[in-house]
């Protein structure tokens, strides 16, 4: 069951069809699910703050209901360390359509991981899992299971993956820990669960993964058109 | 049984089809129904279904669409049990609201009915409401084989697939347009049923969340679930928005779901009576380690090499085993025979030496099914070997499965593995797709 305050980011998104990434990772960090640290301001004096209280690099990203595509209307800024980038770089954010705040957000590091969310006409909602950047899509290599998952369902889910091994540190490399990441998942597709009268589909992509912690980076929430809403 | 909608003028109505072969070749006591009254063939053709002075079971109704209503009020009246509705011109010709109609009929009185816009039930030795005529079609035997296809079309062609192939049904069902029974109703029935053992399904879509109702039955059905999806290639794929969406189109989504719930989907139609034939022998899946004994080598590397396509593993035996078998093989192939898997123990080697092999590999660890290739051109071989190779399996309890060449002059082997219930294949692939089935069915 949804909560009265997930409801109302529900409804208060209606109108643009999708949930905009401070008030979809809300929805995550209410369901236990870890996510940045950050802050949403319109305020350079704020981001700097963040920025030192931080310590590290961050990175800031346009909050605007015109865009949905971040990196395609170059909203996304990575890896800020200089006080100074940092303030030209949130003029310009603002400067874009409809982008009154940045989300400024500490950055994080690991192997990028894709978990998705669709909500199937036969099926209801399904959970996709799989490796981020290009081997989702160009090698559709991702595992899909239908919502809710138990942990038995994620462990198959990796060890379906081509990409599998990475997940558990391929030569030598750091792997994934399995215990955050199933967290990450069992949560999200309860998640889904709840919202599935209301949306169309999901993507956490990416989650950055590490052998500590699953962060989600990013995250988006496409609405269903309200007429084809589930009664 | 009533048959309404027979006609007076054409023979070769649909109603009339099923009348005849219903009255003439199957223990039906069967009625025609048409509103002229008077006689057919020399038989009482009733106005209504209210007229015939007998309880009613079954009403197979092929009128036009909008006499459908009223035909099923009278059936209602009657008492009848229930009715296969043939007749099209319903949803799948725009008329969703007459399909209603009869649906909200039917459900307000608990009235079961399959179709409409379906061929009905096949039922071996006790009812048959295709409309085809029974000498064109060719029927499976009696068998143990529950299958329910959403195309009529399909259905038959499997029958005679599953004919071809020596596979028994207990009952196949056209669902049509499935108004009031499903797919999960007949889950439901055919998990009842004493003469089923495998239920299987061709499926070109589900409505509305459908296919979750249909895991969840699945999920806790006791008899294996085969499944042959129509409709894979992606299409409706709208410029995604999202990751998610592009990448789960909807048959991922169907096939990535069987999956996780130990749905054993074929991919074809060929694989649809492999799977039926092994899971109707072997209920229980497999984790997919084969080992494979032959008396060509190069039937065992050829079958090795279907495995590894089809995601089987060809595992290492243990040395033990391999003592084992060599110390109990005739002096004659000791030296030549290969015993690492697969198996080759060359056309010199007889029964007793096939036997050995396949008792000691079902004693290893590293192997949950066996497959055995039998050449019976080889003169060791005898007519024998399909009963007592048959005894072994049962004696020792892992799956087998038999690949003879499906000639008349070896069916006496064939009957040998069949009459015991060990699945046979016509071809080397035929019987790693059997395993393939094993494998597809594994408790989760």
């Amino acid at each position: 069951m949804l909560t009265f305050q997930e409801k109302q980011i529900i409804e208060d998104a209606g109108p643009v069809g999708w949930v905009l990434e401070p008030a979809a990772k809300q929805l995550l960090a209410g369901r236990g699910l870890t996510i940045p640290r950050g802050v949403v301001t319109g305020s350079l004096d704020t981001a700097r703050q963040f920025l030192v209280s931080v310590g590290g690099p961050v990175v800031i990203k346009a909050v605007s209901a015109h865009i949905l595509h971040k990196t395609e209307h170059q909203a996304v800024v990575t890896g800020i360390v200089d006080p100074d980038i940092l303030a030209s770089q949130m003029t310009r954010l603002l400067s874009l359509d409809g982008c009154g705040q940045v989300l400024v957000e500490e950055m994080v590091s690991g192997i990028e991981v894709l978990v998705g969310a669709k909500n199937d006409p036969q099926f209801g909602p399904v959970v996709v899992l799989g490796l981020g950047g290009t081997s989702v899509e160009i090698f559709n290599d991702t595992a899909i299971r239908l919502a809710p998952v138990v942990a038995l369902d994620v462990a198959s889910m990796v060890s379906s993956l081509g990409a599998g091994p990475i997940f558990e540190g391929f030569r030598g490399r750091p792997g994934v820990n399995m215990a955050a990441l199933t967290r990450m998942l069992t949560g999200f597709s309860h998640l889904v669960m709840d919202l599935e009268p209301f949306f169309e589909s999901i993507d956490l992509n990416p989650v950055i993964c590490s052998p500590d912690r699953c962060v989600a980076a990013d995250a988006r929430i496409l609405l269903l058109p309200d007429r084809e809403r589930l009664s | 049984m009533a048959v309404i909608g027979v006609s007076t003028s054409q023979d070769n109505h649909p109603a009339n089809v099923i009348y005849n072969k219903n009255l003439l070749r199957y223990p039906v006591q069967t009625y025609a129904v048409n509103p002229k009254g008077g006689q057919l063939n020399r038989e009482p053709l009733y106005k209504s279904v209210l007229e015939i002075d007998a309880p009613v079971d079954l009403a197979v109704i092929a009128v036009r669409a909008n006499f459908v209503p009223d035909v099923v009020a009278q059936c209602i009246e009657k008492g009848v049990r229930g009715a296969v509705i043939i007749s099209g011109g319903f949803a799948e010709s725009g008329n969703q609201d007459l399909q209603n109609q009869v649906a909200a009929m039917a459900a307000a009185a608990d009235f079961p009915f399959v179709g409409p816009n379906c061929l009905g039930i096949y039922a071996p030795e006790a009812v048959d409401t295709f409309f085809l005529p029974g000498e064109r079609i060719i029927h499976p035997k009696k068998g143990n084989v529950g299958f329910v296809s959403q195309s009529g079309g399909v259905l038959v062609d499997q029958m005679v697939k599953f004919a071809g192939q020596g596979i028994g049904v207990s009952a196949a069902v056209s669902i049509g347009n499935k108004a009031c029974i499903r797919e999960t109703h007949l889950m439901d029935w055919f998990e009842q049923d004493m003469g089923t053992r495998v239920i299987a399904f061709y499926i070109e879509g589900f409505d509305c969340r459908e296919g979750r109702a249909f895991i969840r039955r699945a999920q806790s059905c006791t008899k294996p679930i085969v499944v042959l999806k129509a409709g894979k290639s992606a299409r409706g794929m709208s410029a995604a928005a999202s990751h998610t969406a592009s990448v789960a189109g909807d048959y991922r989504v169907f096939s990535e779901i069987m999956k996780q719930h130990c749905v054993a989907e074929a991919d074809t139609e060929y694989e649809l009576s492999a799977f039926c034939e092994a899971l109707s022998c072997y209920p229980k899946g497999i984790a997919g380690n084969v080992g494979i004994v032959s008396l060509s080598g190069g039937h065992g590397v050829v079958a090795a090499d279907a495995c590894s396509l089809h995601g089987l593993t060809i595992p290492r035996i243990d040395p033990a085993t391999i003592e084992a078998v060599r110390s109990r093989l005739s002096p004659e192939i000791q030296a030549i025979a290969t015993l690492e898997n697969p198996l080759d123990l060359t056309g010199s080697c007889v029964d007793a030496d096939m036997l050995a092999a396949v008792r000691h590999l079902s004693r290893d660890r590293n192997v949950d099914c066996i497959l055995a290739l039998l050449l019976p051109y080889s003169p060791g071989i005898s007519a024998d070997i399909g009963a007592r190779l048959s005894q072994v399996a049962r004696n020792e309890g892992k799956p087998l499965i038999a690949y003879v060449p499906k000639e008349d002059k070896y069916k006496i082997i064939i009957e040998g593995f069949e009459l015991n219930q060990i699945p046979v294949a016509s071809s080397v692939e035929g019987a790693v797709l059997m395993a393939k089935a094993l494998k597809r069915c594994r408790p989760c």
